[in-house]
């Protein structure tokens, strides 16, 4: 990559995970055509957020999560503008204005800006010992305040709130998670894996309580508990709001650039402002706001490809979640509660906490995978995956194809290997 | 799992040293094999083919080879039961003998002699068999005795008396060694005489000896057949009628045995002659190829030692004596008859078939191969010291069923068979045994389709291991079969229980046995009794055997008129034939129709056997997971044009119906069969299956001179079933019948297992697996709409305790993979994925059918086997995987399987 200014100018606001895939890609699609520029409010290099509950468990280093090493972001003669948030954009003179004043043209700008984390509207939720988990900086603040004997709980029992709840309990604290809803990951699992989930979640000495609300966190100078709505009070050294996160659009919006939920794009990536793309969580594509790992990395791929002149489009992402944590395995995509006129397939042994459910829609001959969960054993995820994103006929393989790829005639979907699965 | 494990009892090497094993015979066919017993002291027993026996020369065939897996003790009867108020309650034996001869003696008393019978059985020994004849036509003063022999050789029995003016098979086993020619009609001996077979295999190797099949259908056998013949039901006459008159135009006729030994030659040569003028009619009546037809009589007509072998296919058809006729003629008309390799030989389908004939264990003989002249039966009187002799036939099995029902016969004694299953019309039989005023049974195992008909009293017999006395095989030989094991519970011989009865009516004297010794040594001195060699059943010389002498009598072929006679045993090589003027008699075959044509509304001809692993109604085969595993389910093959015709395919259900009755079978599709005529086996009865009774639709014409009734070839139609749903079950312990359409139950590794048709889907089973295995920890698969419910039942040590599989008819789950894992300990989290799944991960499929019930062996490593080594042949197979090296009955299909091999590059 090279700093001619003959090379056209492209700034990436954001430094995360979608910001370094994005780098990658177009690094490897045209060389030396950009020059690029990531701007990233943290002062760290991009590294893997989805390890951040293993770091917490101390199960990695942070040094583990580094993404991409200094010497690779300049090899590719990637410019890193690290601990500086963007202030502003100005869209038509095509440039951005960081915090600390100075002011960057763009080529082209690629909002990976990301989400935040939810804080809910209680009383008490200044008080200190009141957390986020999202960023190494909430790690390194709940490792400053998780040890043994700490009481921790965490509100909220998604994705999110779970890997924190393990993390915590990892670290040795006494911890609690407090769900809304009436199962574990209602969004992402259906009642009998969000069951086997609880158990093996309990198993690991963390108290779940379902359809539970905060009513207020209470303490004086300092948290000392949780109050629920039913008047129960959960004493806590430890609050973690977990509850949600929301895209970090106000950049764009104060721009004045297009925005719903997050900013929105069209199949090219695209804002409605000239050569303004934004990828991953931030991003609003056909009313979709993604949460994971996974559409970010397909936005960044297709957003590189276009950029290095190839054609390419984003039509969405059939959304997938694959929760590994200290060895509970749990994975859904699609439509795995079954929408009118599906139909399901479970396959289940309780004995060995195995559960599947896989989802399937009649489309004249043909019988496609819609959606799936598993838990337990997570390992055919990504061969659903691809069934559901390529739509082939499964009709064939029916009888068999909840047991896996290894039970399958080998000929069977020979042609449909997931990549690097 | 499913790797061949050679059985480890197979072979007489792998059986320990010491004690020294019981030598004894085979339970099942006629060839009367010697088997090797050892007890385990548990009550089980190590077997393995006895070297020494003649018969066998330590081979035995898979049947045999698995009669170890058939000595357990969960089935059987094991004390005397006695109806109180409608109830069957246990009984002790006073009273239940007591009430036999209350019931006998009332009914005798008010409706005279001929109102009570004895239905006997193939199975039993032949001193049991020798007491009920005594007892019958000696002091009860009936010869209503008769036996399930009637449905298996009666024709031959009566084909003999007729040509030969006894009941006498002139060869013997050695002549299938030393034939250059034999002729297999109506015989399936490749899977009904597998080590006969072997035999034949053995001689083909060593001198060439050629193999002509004739059979309406293509069997194991016919496959092996230098030529086969696919004749049309019945016609057999008319195709030795052919032989006769092309062996008279060929100058093949020894003129001077003829003119010195028989009779009757210029008229049934006639008869031939009008029968089958030429060739061509011979083709057009049996529906043979002339030209396979002209090469037959080419092949006989030039070979001196020729062999007939003929059994069931021959025997069991309303023509079957002048068959048996037919073919005796064109021995007697070549003098090939009584000398080495040469002569007819009728192949006998039960252990003690002979035995029961040497005794007269059938209506229309007496005993000791003596008939119903005054001069017999006063012969019979003074050595008996009868006081009431029967002095007329009694009634032949069909005939004392029909009286059965029409209540001329009143009580009746059943003894060692299952007619409710596998006489002709069974289901009419089942009800006319349900109405009898009196029945008794006499069995050893608790529920069958007999025992179903309401019968008064049970006898717990003893079965094979327990039983000691003697049985006959095919070519005269008598050997033992001697007891290995103690009597479970209560059971008796059955000849004791017969004595008791005579004894209780009166007859202490003449029924005074302790021992089937004592029996035997009485049947012999009947035999030779005023004998001088009229007649020629004569074992005289073994009369004064003692205890001990008996006890190790080996076996030995009759006649043995004097102590020590031993040596050449065949018959008529001379003459010297029992008929009056001492001449073999040739007869004129009838023309033959069937006795009953097919028609718009019946359209196809059912033809019934046997299957090569089990034998009868499977009370003792059944118990066997290895024989099971061959051909598990009752099945119906056809050819393929009729199966098209009929929208069938393989494995749908189909239900056979005729006027008499109808069963429910799988279809099985093949060339088998010709086009037109369907195959069915006999074996399945109610206490395996659901509607599975082939003999129900059987009609029953009897042959004129035998009373044997047709079993092959009956008017029926098939329709397909459509049942929605299909799976299996597999179970540790023994469950009831599973509420479904349609069901077979086969004996599997550690438990057994259910086939199942139903129109109720995944969630009805699925309710039904969970009140059936409530207590136990289960995994499952459902997918309601894709019709498949599979679940899995496990212990506290993680076995696998049932297993469940219900899927669409379409694709009927496959037990293959998964049928032998009851046995298999603790499961792993893989092998419980791969049981739900129904197959191993990796695996293509299942790992086939069985093909080697002896060392275990399915399909699917041969076929492996074949496709490593493009040159591999059935000696490779033996020598890797040891499939055919045993028995050899699947050597047939080994050959199938290199066939439908793609031919090496």
């Amino acid at each position: 990559m090279s700093t001619s200014p003959l090379c056209e100018q492209v700034v990436i606001v954001g430094n995360g995970m979608a910001a370094a895939k994005f780098c990658e890609e177009l690094a490897a699609q045209a060389p030396d055509r950009f020059a690029l520029t990531v701007i990233g409010a943290e002062p760290h290099l991009a590294y893997n957020r989805v390890l951040l509950s293993s770091l917490l468990a101390g199960e990695v280093g942070a040094d583990d999560l580094v993404l991409k090493d200094a010497g690779w972001w300049a090899s590719r003669g990637i410019e890193l503008k690290l601990g500086t948030p963007v202030a502003a954009i100005d869209t038509a003179a095509r440039q951005v204005r960081l915090a600390d004043g100075s002011v960057l043209p763009y080529g082209k700008l690629v909002l990976a800006t990301g989400s935040s984390a939810i804080r809910l509207p209680l009383p008490g939720m200044e008080l200190p010992g009141v957390m986020t988990f999202r960023d190494m900086a909430d790690v390194e603040a709940l490792l400053a305040a998780a040890r043994p004997g700490t009481r921790a709980v965490v509100i909220g029992g998604g994705l999110l709130g779970l890997e924190a709840a393990t993390g915590l309990a990892g670290a040795g604290a006494q911890t609690a998670i407090i769900h809304l809803a009436d199962r574990l990951m209602e969004r992402q699992l259906d009642a009998p894996a969000a069951a086997l989930l609880r158990q093996a979640v309990e198993a690991r000495g963390i108290a779940v309580h379902l359809e539970a609300a905060t009513l207020a966190i209470e303490g004086d100078g300092r948290v000392e508990g949780l109050r629920l709505a039913d008047g129960r009070l959960l004493p806590a050294d430890l609050v973690v709001v977990a509850c949600g996160v929301r895209p970090n659009a106000e950049l764009a919006r104060a721009a004045g650039i297009g925005c719903g939920r997050g900013i929105l794009i069209d199949d090219h990536l695209a804002t409605d402002a000239p050569d303004i793309f934004a990828i991953g969580e931030c991003a609003e594509h056909r009313g979709q706001v993604y949460g994971l790992v996974e559409p970010a990395y397909e936005q960044a791929r297709v957003l590189a490809r276009r950029l290095a002149g190839k054609g390419a489009a984003y039509a969405g992402s059939v959304l997938a979640t694959n929760l590994k944590v200290s060895g509970v395995h749990v994975f859904s995509a699609g439509d795995f509660l079954g929408a009118e006129g599906t139909q399901e397939m479970v396959l289940a042994d309780p004995g060995l906490g195995l559960y599947r459910r896989l989802v399937l829609r009649r489309d004249g001959d043909a019988t496609r995978l819609v959606g799936a969960v598993l838990f337990g054993d997570t390992a055919d995820g990504l061969f659903y995956l691809d069934l559901m994103r390529s739509g082939r006929d499964i009709g064939a393989t029916r009888a068999a194809l909840a047991f896996g790829r290894a039970y399958l005639a080998p000929d069977a979907f020979l042609d449909s290997l997931p990549e690097a699965a | 799992m499913n790797a061949p494990v050679p059985h480890p009892l197979a072979d007489a090497a792998a059986l320990p040293a010491t004690p020294a094993p019981v030598k004894t015979t085979c339970p099942y066919c006629g060839v009367g094999c010697g088997v090797l017993a050892r007890p385990d002291g548990t009550g089980g027993a190590g077997i393995a083919g006895d070297p020494a026996h003649p018969a066998n020369r330590g081979r035995l065939c898979s049947k045999g080879s698995a009669l170890g897996e058939t000595l357990g003790l969960s089935t059987r009867l094991l004390e005397p039961m006695l109806r109180l108020d409608g109830e069957l309650v246990p009984a002790s034996w006073d009273a239940a003998l007591g009430a036999i001869a209350d019931a006998f003696r009332r009914t005798i008393e008010a409706h005279g002699p001929d109102s009570v019978a004895l239905y006997l059985s193939g199975q039993l020994l032949t001193e049991d068999y020798y007491a009920a004849n005594k007892l019958a036509k000696g002091f009860l003063g009936t010869a209503n005795v008769d036996t399930n022999s009637r449905l298996c050789m009666a024709s031959s029995v009566a084909g003999h008396k007729r040509a030969f003016g006894s009941d006498t098979v002139p060869g013997v086993y050695a002549d299938l060694d030393e034939a250059d020619l034999v002729v297999l009609v109506g015989s399936n001996a490749a899977w009904c005489h597998p080590i006969l077979f072997r035999h034949l295999e053995a001689a083909r190797e060593r001198r060439g000896t050629k193999l002509v099949v004739i059979d309406p259908r293509r069997t194991a056998s016919a496959e092996e057949a230098d030529l086969f013949l696919p004749v049309a039901p019945g016609m057999d006459s008319v195709l030795f009628a052919g032989l006769l008159a092309h062996l008279a135009e060929a100058g093949a006729l020894d003129e001077g045995y003829v003119a010195a030994h028989t009779s009757g030659f210029e008229a049934a040569l006639a008869g031939a002659r009008a029968l089958a003028p030429d060739v061509a009619t011979v083709a057009a009546r049996t529906g043979v190829p002339a030209a396979d037809i002209a090469r037959f009589y080419a092949l006989f007509a030039a070979t001196e030692r020729s062999v007939t072998c003929y059994s069931q296919g021959v025997n069991q058809s309303a023509q079957g004596t002048d068959k048996v006729g037919a073919i005796i003629n064109c021995h007697l008309a070549t003098g090939r008859i009584g000398r080495p390799g040469m002569g007819p030989f009728s192949l006998t389908g039960q252990p003690n078939a002979m035995g029961g004939r040497e005794v007269g264990g059938l209506a229309n003989q007496l005993a000791a191969h003596m008939g119903f002249s005054p001069e017999e039966v006063d012969r019979v009187r003074r050595f008996w010291g009868a006081p009431n002799m029967a002095t007329r036939e009694g009634l032949k099995a069909v005939d004392m069923m029909a009286a059965v029902g029409e209540g001329r016969i009143k009580a009746l004694w059943v003894l060692g068979t299952n007619p409710a299953v596998s006489l002709p019309r069974a289901d009419e039989v089942r009800e006319a045994l349900s109405r009898l005023d009196f029945l008794a049974v006499s069995d050893n195992v608790r529920a069958n389709d007999t025992l179903a008909c309401r019968p008064h009293v049970l006898l717990p017999a003893l079965a094979w291991g327990e039983k000691d006395g003697t049985v006959t095989n095919s070519e005269r030989r008598i050997s033992r079969q001697r007891a290995f094991l103690d009597p479970p519970g209560e059971a008796r011989p059955d000849w004791w229980a017969l004595a008791q009865l005579g004894r209780r009516l009166g007859h202490a004297d003449a029924f005074h046995w302790r021992s089937a010794a004592e029996i035997f040594r009485e049947h012999a001195a009947l035999s030779a009794f005023e004998n001088d060699g009229t007649r020629d059943f004569d074992i005289g010389g073994l009369a004064g055997l003692d205890d001990a002498a008996f006890d190790a009598m080996a076996p030995q072929q009759w006649p043995v008129r004097m102590p020590g006679d031993g040596g050449e045993t065949r018959f008529f090589a001379e003459g010297g034939f029992f008929t009056p003027d001492r001449r073999a008699r040739f007869i004129v075959p009838a023309d033959p129709a069937p006795a009953a044509g097919v028609d718009d509304a019946f359209p196809l001809v059912l033809n019934t056997g046997r299957i090569r692993d089990q034998w009868h109604t499977m009370t003792r085969t059944g118990l066997s997971p290895r024989l099971g595993g061959h051909l598990p389910a009752p099945f119906v093959e056809m050819h393929p044009a009729d199966a098209r015709a009929l929208g069938i395919a393989a494995g749908d259900l189909v239900r056979l119906a005729s006027p008499q009755g109808a069963a429910v079978l799988e279809a099985r599709i093949g060339d088998g069969p010709r086009p037109g005529e369907v195959f069915a086996p006999i074996h399945w009865s109610d206490a395996n299956a659901a509607g599975a009774r082939v003999n129900a639709l059987v009609a029953g014409a009897t042959d004129p001179f035998s009373g044997q009734p047709e079993s092959k070839a009956t008017p029926v139609r098939a329709e397909k079933v459509a049942a929605r749903f299909r799976g299996f079950l597999l179970a540790r312990e023994s469950q009831s019948p599973p509420a479904a359409l349609w069901w077979a139950r086969v004996a599997v590794e550690g438990g057994e297992g259910w086939l199942i048709a139903d129109d109720a889907g995944p969630l009805a089973w699925r309710a039904r697996m969970a009140s059936l295995f409530a207590p136990f920890e289960r995994s499952e698969f459902l997918d309601v709409e894709g019709g498949t419910y599979r679940a899995a039942a496990y212990d506290g040590e993680g076995r696998l305790a049932a297993l469940l599989s219900i899927g669409p008819a379409a694709s009927a789950p496959d037990w293959a993979a998964v049928k032998d894992l009851l046995n298999a300990g603790g499961l792993g989290a893989a092998e419980r994925r791969a049981v739900l799944a129904g197959r191993m991960a990796g695996a293509a499929s299942g790992c086939g059918a069985l093909v080697c019930s002896c060392f275990g062996v399915p399909a699917d490593p041969i076929r492996a086997l074949i496709e490593a080594e493009p040159g591999a042949d059935v000696a490779r197979i033996g020598a890797v995987l040891k499939a055919g090296t045993n028995c050899g009955s699947c050597v047939p299909e080994l050959k199938r399987l290199l066939a439908a091999a793609p031919l090496p590059a």
